[in-house]
């Protein structure tokens, strides 16, 4: 049976592809009336095509268990979430915008300390932020950025305002499956390619290649340039060899890597000893280098902040990016934004009361049944409170916790994400999802057209992650205008 | 550039595979030998054992070496870190980790050889399904090794892999000359005389050599025939002589491998000047025994040398 629009239940949220109405909306008009010439059969056959072509592919994400690292295949939706361009450009100068000014910030914390002294950031928030990391002080790297490659996650709400829901500035990950899942629907959905101006995301691994090149010490040279990954079992493995490949650069490891005696970074290579200019590090921070962070990392370079301190090899992202990555110091990026570039945020936070402010506070402890409240340093959705959903003993729970350390809570209206149609067993039904584009940062900018959508597969579920059920989907940047 | 890790990975990648390889071919020769002798000849199990080099490991957990023990501890035991499985299992994570570095699709024909011997491990032990599990996991091996010679860039990266294969396939060699001959009565006894022949015959068939053998030294199939032709042909691409000259093809364009060499060129004399009609009735397996060890020092070597330099950590090595 065909797919019949008016029947697809959209109800109480914002659909991506169909408005309340049952129509499609404009720029995913082509896509939906081209469903609609489809039997179930005709899904259930390509949506068989597309999971033969992520196994051949390789595409996996390692899930831990007791018997070590298992590789499964990336849950993947056929149909694609659509982004009308004239939107698209928008949200692109927004998060242009937003990591600039973030750059901005973490530039200045780590050097003159402007933001602080003249209050328009506190000082006690930086002193006991989780990831502000002294040993960076004073440190300069090349242009002026520390967050090269920045997934920022985006929400739309029911009335269709697109938000910030965090920025991801450590190591974010996520891209190689945005780029896998273009493969995937080419070789499903060939025709529809035919039809439409969809915007090509594989450029990205040159752009990065380049954005790493304009990072180098030895400009003029042609630059040794390399991804650091933790090993085979890390959960984003198969990415880190990925983008290895695919931008054309060694993949390594902390044993393969040595600082001599000059503080400079080289390879340990069957011919000996190679100088390194540029490392992608996909490591986090406090493993980096067990001189200066933890002493017991054995995946980390002895001696790797020194060479970088000094300035003979580029680290990206640079460590002490994810200061900014902090729930409170997020609620702040506006406020960046207006500082240090005398604009207006293009794209909103979502509206968030931080409770280290006293009359904030006052309000988060009043509306705790109406808001969903957040520490600062915690990720996955640990130790959250769902205001709407909760009972009179967690909240008052809450409550006694957040006056005890104001510093450690946000709190967010509930939003309600949007959906988009999602294939569940042969039938097209609504999901909720986000949006994680990707922006480089170097010596040029690139913000990817689209990013990786998450979708929660389960209905009514929030939850995207894909060591929880999450899945995904192609983004279409689509140009409607000639259409 | 190639990074150590991924040289020392590959290398060892390779002789995993091979050593998968030339462990079917050992277990395969001695069942075919145990099924042409008379009844009268009793030939155990227990010399398979010492020739693969895994007495201690067997004896520590088991005390009767049955052939259903033996070949379950040869080919399918996971325990046994040397066994078919457990070196195509080595293999396969090796390649996982170098991946960038080998073509897809040899990864992907790996992966089902692997499946393939874990899946049908039972067939393999049973007197009855032995022959064909064992030819598969061989015809596995053969399509990796095809595949990567079709497919792969003949970079530095498959110089170590040929390298990792040509010492696993010269040490393998000299073990599975020991196991064709080592059950052997001494010559002349009346009994055993008349099954010579199809003994060495055995031992060719197992490394796929009687029609190259057959086609090139054109002499009826005697011991010390046998012996000169798989350990010092030049042609035969399973010879040791062959494997150590493949070897140090793939040497050549290396800088600091004189020690490397050195030891090559002693391994190479002592092929080169083996009595292989006096081997034939005594003293092979000691012989065999003192190859292992000179091919286990040029793989010390190699290792020093490549994988895991240690360089003094100065600006002017970078040079």
């Amino acid at each position: 049976m065909p797919i019949r629009w008016e029947n697809y239940p959209v109800s109480g949220v914002y659909d991506e592809l169909i408005a309340a109405d049952g129509r499609p909306r404009r720029a995913a008009r082509q896509l939906s009336q081209y469903l609609a010439s489809f039997t179930d059969q005709d899904l259930r056959e390509r949506q068989a095509a597309a999971e033969l072509a992520i196994r051949a592919m390789g595409v996996t994400f390692t899930v831990y268990s007791e018997e070590g690292g298992i590789d499964r295949a990336w849950p993947f939706d056929i149909i694609p979430r659509v982004i009308a361009a004239v939107e698209w450009r928008r949200v692109k100068a927004g998060l242009k915008q937003r990591v600039t000014a973030l750059n901005c910030f973490i530039n200045d914390v780590y050097g003159a300390q402007r933001i602080i002294k003249d209050k328009i950031f506190p000082q006690a928030l930086l002193a006991d932020s989780g990831n502000f990391r002294s040993q960076c002080m004073g440190a300069t790297p090349r242009h002026g950025i520390w967050a090269h490659i920045c997934g920022t996650d985006l929400i739309r709400d029911l009335d269709g305002t697109i938000y910030v829901l965090e920025d991801n500035l450590r190591v974010p990950s996520g891209v190689s499956y945005m780029l896998e899942n273009r493969l995937v629907t080419k070789r499903v959905f060939p025709e529809l390619f035919q039809h439409h101006h969809i915007a090509p995301v594989d450029g990205y691994p040159s752009r990065l290649f380049d954005m790493l090149a304009s990072l180098s010490p030895r400009q003029g040279h042609p630059p040794t340039m390399v991804v650091l990954t933790p090993g085979i079992y890390n959960s984003a493995y198969f990415e880190h060899s990925f983008l290895a490949q695919q931008a054309g650069v060694e993949l390594v490891e902390g044993r393969d890597l040595v600082v001599a005696d000059d503080d400079c970074v080289y390879l340990r290579t069957v011919d000996g000893l190679e100088r390194v200019d540029v490392i992608y590090r996909r490591i986090d921070d406090l493993f980096l280098d067990p001189e200066v962070f933890r002493a017991d990392s054995a995946i980390g370079v002895r001696g790797l902040m020194r060479a970088w301190r000094k300035g003979n090899v580029a680290l990206a992202n640079a460590p002490g990016a994810g200061v900014a990555d902090d729930k409170v110091v997020y609620a702040f990026v506006p406020d960046m934004i207006r500082y240090y570039l005398s604009e207006e945020p293009i794209i909103p936070n979502v509206p968030t009361h931080v409770c280290i402010d006293k009359q904030q506070c006052e309000y988060v402890l009043a509306h705790l049944d109406q808001l969903v409240v957040k520490p600062a340093n915690e990720s996955g959705g640990n130790g959250m409170l769902m205001g709407p959903q909760s009972t009179r003993k967690q909240r008052s729970e809450f409550a006694s916790r957040i006056k005890k350390n104001p510093r450690n809570y946000v709190a967010q209206p509930a939003l309600r994400l949007s959906t988009a149609p999602t294939l569940c067993s042969s039938r097209l039904e609504p999901r909720h999802l986000d949006l994680r584009p990707f922006v480089l940062s170097g010596g040029n900018g690139y913000v990817t057209p689209g990013g990786l959508t998450r979708v929660a597969l389960k209905r009514g579920s929030l939850v995207v992650n894909s060591s929880q059920g999450g899945g995904s989907k192609d983004t279409w940047v689509v140009d409607d205008e000639d259409v | 550039m190639l990074l150590s890790r991924v040289a020392e990975t590959v290398y060892w990648m390779a002789r995993y595979v091979e050593r998968a390889e030339d462990t079917a071919r050992i277990v395969l020769t001695h069942t075919n030998l145990v099924l042409d002798l008379p009844r009268q000849i009793r030939l155990g199990w227990a010399s398979l054992l010492t020739i693969t080099g895994s007495d201690e490991e067997f004896y520590t957990r088991f005390d009767n070496p049955t052939e259903e023990r033996v070949v379950r501890f040869l080919v399918a035991d996971p325990k046994n870190p040397s066994s078919v499985l457990s070196s195509l299992a080595s293999a396969r994570e090796d390649l996982r980790t170098t991946r960038a570095v080998v073509p897809r699709a040899a990864w992907e024909a790996l992966d089902d050889g692997y499946r393939f011997a874990q899946g049908q491990a039972a067939l393999g032990i049973s007197r009855r399904g032995r022959y064909d599990y064992l030819r598969r996991i061989i015809e596995h091996a053969q399509l990796l090794t095809g595949l990567l010679d079709g497919t792969m860039s003949h970079d530095r990266a498959y110089d170590f892999l040929c390298m990792g294969r040509a010492l696993e396939r010269a040490d393998m060699m000299t073990r599975l000359m020991d196991a064709g001959a080592s059950n052997l009565s001494p010559a002349g006894s009346d009994d055993t005389e008349a099954f010579e022949d199809t003994q060495w015959m055995g031992v060719l068939r197992s490394v796929s050599a009687y029609q190259m053998y057959r086609r090139h030294v054109q002499v009826r199939v005697t011991g010390p025939q046998v012996l000169a032709f798989l350990l010092q042909d030049k042609e035969f691409p399973r010879s040791v002589l062959h494997s150590l000259e493949r070897l140090e093809e793939c040497l050549r364009g290396y800088g600091r491998s004189e020690a490397v060499l050195h030891i090559l060129e002693r391994a190479r004399e002592m092929v080169s000047e083996a009595n292989t009609r006096r081997l034939a009735s005594e003293g092979l397996h000691e012989f065999m025994d003192s190859m292992q060890v000179v091919l286990g020092d040029l793989h010390d070597v190699l290792s020093t040398t490549y994988f895991r330099a240690e360089e003094p950590l100065r600006a002017s090595v970078a040079a």
